[in-house]
């Protein structure tokens, strides 16, 4: 039990480090004057840097990064898979696709709306996905399902890419789907931060079915739990958080593949016990990246999702390497 | 004598073939049932369907006197405690935590304590904070039973236990085994190793291609015309001072 104790105090300190440098640090220095000012005098020039750009942007960053890495650990555990993550079934394609079909109709200055379609997108996904959930047991059913799901949203949102009325709208759906935490402000969280709850809980409620499921789908389904609603709302909780997360950030890949495998070990494997830790695991990654994003000096800003895919795509073969080793031992 | 479990004249279809094809079978308290057959007789889709996990064509399953299909989902699992073929572990976490997984509705302390207790009954309370991916497959399977026998139901079904396990394990499986039944209790297994079964059963049942071939004590179920007709063998069950044997070679080329 220490074990995990520990990893949560690490983690917890962790992202208050982060979100300090987070709302502190960026392109324009401040002195030691200005953070004082800034603290005094929220009003303040320093205090508008602080809290109106700099400070949302970390949230923001911090909730689609404890999302994603949520949203990963409860499909690793569903598909018993520590390859899955929120991509593989085709929650963030279809999340994608939502959001690029109001962008190129030009709707996106309505308020909400590209949020509501990007969510609209990952519920529709993950209704598919529980429906066949229900239907087959099988996890490996579920990942080839996502695949060509994710193909699908994939292939339609190139469509909307080639039949895009203006280069101009096209430039702004591929910035999107890059992922980016600029920019938002408080109204942008607060339009995410309701279906993030929802995807908490759901994912906290499913936390003793993804356990169970440790066992294997046979043994669990007659472990007396009721594994068909565990499963659904695993599903449903996934679904939510990564569509929350993809309206407040646009397509922010490997943060739910890399975070749950960075606390795999310090919560001793245990489907149940990995939720929390790689929620926090994953909003220190996000907000490390968007730091870096911020500070990497570049003529235009890095986005967001080239930097976690940077980073990720590498820890993944890395993964990969571990995964396939075991399988030869 | 109360039933545990009655399956009378079930018939389930799997794809179009019929997998199990109007079986009866009754279990009570204090038996050590033994499921026997080649592969493919249907062995695993009779704990299947005595589980309420495979839809019957015709017939009728009661677990405990009730249709384990509505049974919810806690209350089936205080009447029976199911270990399938293979006992994979997707995690590596420590064995007195997938051992827990047979208490899933019991307060956490308290399943600590009845998994370090089933831990203990299969001898391995020195390995409880091992992974369970850590481990020998001999250990790996007593953990498995250890999560089998915290579940504390009065009826187990095991599918091959002592599958890809050295002979001692397999002894000590089925001891194991015999200790719930001493206790009251009542299990149904299945086994590849007639001579294992004929060792260690109370009551073997033969099926062959999804049919009733042969009940009865295992000298009577494992005659030399059953092992013929059903397994393609020649020989017997014989009895040796360190209890009944398998003899027997092929009948033919081919079954």
């Amino acid at each position: 039990m220490s074990r995990s104790v520990l990893l949560l105090v690490l983690l917890c300190g962790g992202l208050v480090a982060a979100l300090a440098a987070g709302a502190a640090l960026g392109e324009v220095p401040l002195s030691a004057a200005q953070y004082l000012e800034a603290l005094r005098h929220p009003s303040s020039a320093a205090g508008e840097i602080v809290w109106s750009i700099r400070a949302p942007r970390t949230v923001a960053a911090g909730l689609v990064g404890a999302a994603l890495g949520l949203s990963g650990a409860v499909l690793q555990g569903l598909l018993r898979n520590p390859l899955a993550d929120p991509a593989v079934l085709g929650v963030s394609a279809l999340s994608g696709l939502g959001a690029s079909l109001v962008i190129a109709l030009g709707l996106a200055v309505l308020p909400g709306a590209v949020e509501t379609a990007a969510l609209a997108g990952a519920l529709a996904a993950g209704g598919l996905i529980a429906a066949l959930a229900a239907r087959f047991r099988e996890p490996e059913t579920l990942i080839l399902f996502g695949v060509s799901l994710s193909a699908l949203g994939g292939a339609a949102t190139s469509l909307v890419f080639n039949l895009s009325p203006s280069p101009i709208a096209a430039a702004e759906v591929l910035s999107w789907l890059l992922g980016s935490a600029a920019n938002r402000d408080w109204t942008d969280i607060g339009w995410a931060v309701p279906a993030m709850i929802a995807g908490v809980a759901l994912s906290a409620y499913s936390a003793r079915g993804l356990r169970m499921l440790t066992l294997g789908d046979e043994a669990a389904a007659v472990s007396g739990l009721p594994m068909a609603r565990l499963r659904a709302a695993a599903v449903a909780g996934a679904a939510l958080l990564t569509g929350a997360a993809t309206a407040l950030a646009g397509i922010v890949g490997f943060v739910g593949l890399a975070a749950p495998h960075l606390v795999r070990a310090g919560a001793r494997d245990d489907p149940g016990l990995t939720l929390l830790p790689s929620a926090l695991a994953g909003a220190v990654l996000v907000i490390l990246a968007d730091l870096a994003s911020r500070l990497i000096p570049t003529d235009v800003e890095l986005k967001l999702g080239v930097v976690t895919a940077l980073f990720g795509a590498p820890l993944f073969g890395l993964i990969a390497w571990r995964v396939a080793r075991s399988w030869r031992a | 004598m109360s039933a545990l479990l009655t399956i009378t004249d079930a018939s389930v279809r799997v794809g179009r073939a019929l997998a199990l094809d109007g079986v009866s079978l009754q279990v009570g308290p204090g038996e050590l049932v033994g499921v026997v057959g080649p592969n493919g007789a249907g062995k695993t889709t009779l704990l299947r369907a005595a589980l309420g996990l495979q839809k019957l064509v015709s017939g009728e399953v009661k677990l405990g006197g009730r249709d384990p299909r509505t049974t919810p989902p806690a209350e089936l699992a205080r009447r029976v405690a199911y270990l399938p073929q293979g006992r994979r572990l997707a995690w590596n976490v420590p064995a007195w935590r997938a051992a827990a997984l047979g208490a899933p509705n019991a307060p956490p302390a308290k399943a600590r304590q009845i998994a370090l207790e089933a831990l203990t009954a299969v001898g391995l309370e020195t390995l409880a904070e091992r992974g369970v991916l850590d481990m020998s497959g001999g250990e790996r399977a007593r953990v498995v039973l250890a999560r089998l026998f915290a579940a504390g139901a009065p009826l187990i079904l095991a599918d091959e236990p002592t599958a890809g396990l050295d002979p001692d394990a397999q002894l000590l499986t089925l001891e194991l085994l015999r200790g719930r039944v001493e206790a009251g209790g009542a299990v149904v297994v299945t086994l590849h190793d007639l001579g294992l079964a004929a060792r260690a059963c109370d009551r073997v049942v033969v099926l062959h291609r999804g049919r009733l071939a042969a009940e009865g004590p295992p000298r009577h179920a494992l005659s030399p015309s059953v092992l013929a007709e059903v397994f393609g063998l020649d020989g017997a069950i014989l009895d040796t001072p360190s209890g009944p044997v398998l003899a027997a070679g092929r009948t033919g080329p081919s079954r």
